[in-house]
């Protein structure tokens, strides 16, 4: 059962890999468009060209629900052959936030189709975090130690699985905003941002899912420090894990208070959703390799 | 009558002390403005990063240690900065005190207004509707009917005449509040717990000789608050009548459980298990299961025949339970050899499992070949001097090495004086940690309320709508939005058609 989870991993990152390759076709042959000399902002279906990146988005669509299945089956594999939630070390926790981002990003693109196109960034995203995962963190299926045999880990974890994938998926929609923005002000820039969803429909909607994900990732946090006082006697102690949940939630806190300030702009306070999401990959990543907590367990 | 200079030099002072309310006042708005607070978080976020990258005195004070040991010219800098304290640091405290007095500055103010605004009506109809971001004309309906349909959903409504004013979603701001006095809630609980609250660290190995009580005498670490009397620790009697681990063949640990007796000050004794994430809880005082490991029985006769057993932790180095530790017999010999001080020590190294040489680690964490190296010294243990030292490690400098073996379970070894140590067998300890917070209560309620009042502030939006029943018999309605609320569009449209839908009942 865990062998059919590894290979069902690289079943998951070919199909991503395929739904980028359409994801990317649909902007190449919408480029091909703009280089005939088509108005950028052209109707879509107008035109052959468009029919074919039509069809290329449906494409990358449908390979993205293969892949979320695909996914799914990777997940639910593992969790049998370990016998528990499979969330249960770095290498897991990667492969479920990844599953969250995915599905969130599922959500997003029925819920508001004309943002289908940032499809390439998350796509992307997807691919890189999984194959960090497969590559670099892959741990063979073990139970778990006692520190970590509780009810909590289900409920503490699954929260920051589901949090980390929302800011994951809000994370590119914030960076393609700031990308797509610098285009509306000078065209010259970011000239591939002209096929993406325009600045004042992507800004909200990063904020959107900053607003699902924060207070899940608070609750989190809560979660972990009423388990932190069962099963190491205090709810907050410093160590290295909490220190940075602590920093990313001050930041995300820091991005909301600035999204509600009138006189902070925009691409300001998205810049702190930005940094927001780097000292979650650092709490993920940097504080698992480089520093030793109560948070390290067996493989990372 | 002020002749000048006196007039002058009054005018100069009122000016002076004019001027330094301004400045009070601009400061205070200073702080209390949004970005001044933004910076304040941003600070506060940075501030806690050194707390990750260098040892911390309150997680690791021997990792302080090392750190002091690898870099002795900066480590006192840094030391003196309170970078190894730095969630207790004189500059991360000055940074969220500030952050809680802007808070508190905007808090009041807005709670203020925000009382007043859950008492106020809501605002009459402007003149005309058609201006508002939306609007739309319903066919016909009257005013108590609609003011009727709008209480049904939950807006506050205010009737004047033929207009209808409604106002919802306060619990934006509701929210908004309760999570900010959450926080404050949070801060409480904090320092109530750092004052009030203790904690002390003891192993405690298995059998009624390890047993303890608790006083502070009897534990190798605590902390109590500053408002902790040490006379005043809840008391308790804690043995451990058993301790059970289990392992996989790999050496990874399944599952730990230690039983214990309790007694109490009135003399009742009663059982009680716990484990690790289930802490023994007790009146006053918390009981958790840190680690354990083995304490080898070792039994020392001396050169006048007296026989003296220790029974002494070693603290394991891995996961395998490679122990080592120290075992010392300071009343050795004490009869014989007059001036010269002949007590004997002992450096150990225990392997549970020794199934290949060289015998340096431990294969399994079971005892399946259990064996014990102990390198003998005599002379003086240091001891007496009163200076403190850890009882992990053996100061040899005043010592010679008069031998060394190798032990299996009830082997002995005789030292170059014919005198004999017996390697008797182990037994199991535990490290516990025992704490008491008494702010925790409160900062569980509060981190509830904090969630309560978040989930309040995201999702809720404060709205108005009006309705104006015209001349004609016509109504004309108009929303708008207070603040970020892009679906509002189509929301007054399905309050719209179901303020109609009810009409037509």
């Amino acid at each position: 059962m865990s062998a059919l989870s590894d290979q069902l991993l690289v079943a998951t990152i070919l199909t991503y890999l395929a739904a980028m390759v359409c994801y990317a076709s649909v902007y190449t042959l919408d480029r091909a468009l703009v280089g005939a000399g088509a108005p950028v902002p052209a109707a879509p279906a107008a035109s052959g060209g468009s029919r074919a990146a039509e069809l290329a988005g449906r494409a990358a669509l449908v390979a993205t629900v293969v892949g979320v299945a695909a996914h799914l089956a990777t997940l639910v594999t593992r969790g049998v052959a370990a016998g528990r939630v499979p969330w249960g070390n770095m290498y897991e926790f990667v492969l479920a936030v990844t599953f969250v981002g995915a599905v969130a990003w599922l959500v997003l693109v029925v819920r508001r189709p004309e943002v289908r196109r940032l499809g390439l960034y998350v796509s992307l995203t997807l691919m890189l975090l999984l194959g960090v995962a497969g590559l670099l963190l892959y741990t063979a299926v073990s139970p778990l130690v006692p520190a970590l045999n509780s009810y909590w880990l289900v409920i503490h974890v699954t929260a920051a699985v589901l949090a980390t994938g929302i800011f994951l998926v809000g994370f590119v929609v914030a960076a393609m905003y700031l990308v797509r923005n610098a285009h509306e002000r000078d065209a010259n820039k970011f000239a591939f941002a002209a096929r993406l969803p325009r600045a004042d429909v992507l800004e909200p909607l990063a904020f959107r899912l900053h607003t699902v994900a924060f207070p899940i990732w608070t609750f989190a946090v809560a979660a972990g420090a009423i388990w932190a006082e069962a099963a190491w006697g205090r709810y907050w102690g410093w160590d290295p894990k909490e220190i940075w949940a602590f920093i990313s939630w001050v930041v995300y806190a820091g991005y909301l208070h600035a999204r509600a300030t009138p006189s902070v702009r925009r691409t300001v306070a998205t810049w702190i959703a930005i940094v927001g999401w780097l000292t979650m990959l650092m709490n993920l990543f940097g504080v698992n390799i480089f520093f030793v907590g109560f948070h390290s367990y067996a493989g990372v | 009558m002020l002749t000048g200079p006196a007039l002058r030099s009054r005018l100069r002072g009122s000016l002076r002390s004019l001027l330094a309310l301004a400045l009070l006042r601009n400061s205070w708005r200073q702080l209390t403005s949004m970005r001044t607070a933004l910076v304040l978080l941003f600070l506060l976020a940075v501030a806690a990063i050194p707390g990750s990258v260098l040892p911390q005195r309150n997680v690791d004070a021997a990792a302080v240690g090392r750190y002091f040991a690898a870099h002795p010219s900066l480590a006192p800098v840094l030391d003196r900065l309170w970078f190894f304290d730095v969630f207790a640091s004189p500059w991360f405290s000055a940074i969220y005190l500030l952050l809680f007095t802007s808070l508190a500055g905007c808090l009041i103010p807005r709670l203020r207004d925000h009382i007043r605004a859950l008492r106020a009506v809501p605002p009459d109809a402007p003149q005309r509707l058609d201006r508002l971001p939306f609007h739309a004309v319903l066919s016909g309906g009257d005013a108590a009917s609609l003011s009727a349909a709008l209480r049904r959903r939950r807006w506050r409504v205010a009737v004047r005449g033929q207009t209808v004013a409604a106002e919802k979603g306060y619990v934006k701001e509701t929210g908004n509040l309760l999570f900010h006095f959450a926080l404050v809630g949070v801060l409480v609980g904090v320092a109530l717990g750092s004052w009030y609250g203790w904690h002390a660290n003891r192993l405690l190995v298995a059998g009624p000789e390890g047993a303890f009580c608790n006083t502070i005498q009897q534990y190798d670490e605590y902390g109590l608050g500053p408002r902790v009397d040490s006379a005043q620790l809840p008391r308790f009697c804690l043995e451990l009548t058993d301790f059970q681990a289990s392992y996989l063949d790999s050496g990874q640990p399944t599952s730990y459980r230690a039983s214990a007796v309790v007694s109490s000050p009135s003399g009742v004794s009663r059982p009680a298990d716990f484990s690790v994430n289930s802490p023994l809880r007790l009146p006053g005082a918390n009981v958790y299961l840190l680690g354990h490991g083995y304490a080898p029985v070792i039994r020392y006769t001396d050169r006048s025949g007296q026989a003296q057993t220790a029974v002494t932790p070693f603290p394991p180095s891995d996961g395998m339970l490679t122990s080592e530790g120290v075992v010392t017999f300071p009343d050795a010999n004490r009869n014989v050899g007059g001036d010269t001080k002949l007590q004997v020590g002992f450096q150990g190294l225990y392997l549970p499992t020794a199934s290949s040489p060289p015998f340096v680690r431990s294969s399994h964490p079971t005892e399946q070949a259990p064996m014990l190296m102990l390198f003998a010294y005599r002379g003086d243990l240091g001891i007496d001097a009163g200076i403190p030292r850890s009882v992990y490690t053996l100061d040899t400098s005043r010592m010679t090495s008069v031998g060394q073996g190798v032990l299996r379970v009830g082997e002995s070894m005789t030292l170059d004086d014919g005198t004999r140590v017996e390697f008797l067998g182990t037994r199991q300890f535990v490290s516990l940690s025992i704490r008491h917070d008494p702010g925790e209560r409160i900062v569980l309620v509060s981190v509830a309320v904090l969630l309560v009042g978040l989930l309040g502030s995201l999702t809720g939006r404060r709205r108005r709508v009006w309705f104006r029943v015209l001349p004609s018999g016509e109504v004309e309605a108009g929303g708008l939005a207070r603040g970020d609320y892009p679906g509002f569009g189509a929301d007054f449209a399905r309050l719209v058609e179901g303020v109609r839908d009810v009409r037509s009942v």
